[in-house]
């Protein structure tokens, strides 16, 4: 490991990370890589509360937060930064505010490698508005100094627009730690452990049937 | 949260009647409905916070699914397919409606301080 090497990633939803970054992360952190994680909300409107509901629209920011500290102690984050926006509201605040922000943060601990979505292929408003503001803050440096982008797409029309992602990762040396992180995030994937159990492959969605492989395209600014 | 009893809830919702009180209201389908079924038109609504009050509340049905409607001086608040509720220890009114699958569909709440 080279000795300024560092890793942000910036998702705005506490289980962003989960499926296709925890296992990038903890390979990382295994080499002793510091990462900073910066989530942008709590995931406050998530709609599984369960029936009969094991949590509120007031309660599961709160179950979401600890699950997320979880989840960053599982993947040893010892940088983990909520930043309190509201989930489905980061599309409309301010983008040269919310890009400065994230400005800041790369000129505080000058990562190697930035980890967010791909903007135009991550089908959630959030998502969309988030990895726009990272673009944007990257754009602003000068090129020399930009670090690596290492994109997360899953549209339907990723590979048709993309191609095939650039960077594939094989985890399965930290396969036990993806599990247990994606575990912490029990109020969001506690049906899709047991469907993966059960083995219902209908229910179990592509990107956990490829659980130790990990895609990103690498962004190419204009 | 547990399966709504129309009397008890019905008293709650009395109890924050003729006063200024904050209400949480939304209906979804989620984000993602169109990502896995490319024909399913997504749609749906919140507001948080707004500070309303209301002369008459009522909550209704048959059976669960329940309606409650509460009629404001110049205007009406909705809601339709409610099935629990909670009340916090903050003194907040939670409603909501939960699909046989889990998610949440719809949110009635009310509290007497704003919502954090
Ligand atoms: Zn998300």
């Amino acid at each position: 490991m080279s000795q300024h090497e560092h890793v942000l990633v910036v998702f705005p939803h506490p289980d962003d990370e989960a499926f296709g970054v925890s296992g990038t992360i903890s390979m990382h952190t295994g080499r002793g890589v510091p990462v900073t994680y910066v989530c942008l909300t709590l995931g406050e409107m998530g709609r599984n509360l369960g029936n009969p509901p094991f949590a509120t629209r007031e309660s599961l920011p709160k179950i979401r937060k600890k699950e997320l500290h979880n989840a960053a102690k599982v993947m040893n984050i010892n940088d983990l930064r909520c930043w309190g926006y509201r989930d489905k509201t980061v599309e409309f605040e301010d983008p040269e505010a919310l890009s400065a922000r994230i400005r800041g943060v790369i000129d505080e601990i000058n990562p190697t490698l930035i980890i967010t979505f791909y903007p135009g292929y991550s089908v959630h408003p959030d998502h969309e508005a988030t990895a726009r503001a990272v673009i944007a803050a990257v754009e602003s440096m000068p090129q020399a100094q930009r670090p690596t982008l290492n994109c997360v797409a899953f549209s339907n029309d990723c590979y048709e627009m993309l191609g095939e992602p650039d960077v594939i990762r094989d985890v399965s040396s930290v396969s036990q730690q993806k599990i247990e992180a994606i575990k912490a995030h029990r109020s969001q994937t506690e049906w899709l452990i047991a469907a993966m159990a059960e083995e219902d492959s209908k229910q179990v969605p592509d990107v956990l049937k490829r659980i130790n492989r990990e895609q990103f395209w690498t962004y190419k600014f204009e | 949260m547990q399966p709504i009893n129309l009397n008890e809830v019905q008293q709650h919702i009395e109890q924050f009647a003729n006063r200024d009180v904050y209400l949480h209201l939304e209906t979804t389908n989620g984000a993602y409905a169109s990502h896995f079924d490319q024909s399913f038109f997504s749609a749906g609504a919140y507001i948080r916070n707004a500070k309303i009050n209301f002369t008459r509340g009522l909550i209704t049905g048959d059976q669960a699914p329940y309606r409650a409607g509460l009629k404001l001086e110049i205007g009406w608040v909705y809601a339709e397919g409610l099935t629990h509720w909670e009340l916090t220890e903050d003194g907040q009114l939670l409603i909501a409606g939960h699909s046989p699958d889990g998610k949440l569909a719809v949110a009635l709440q009310l509290s007497p301080k704003p919502f954090e």
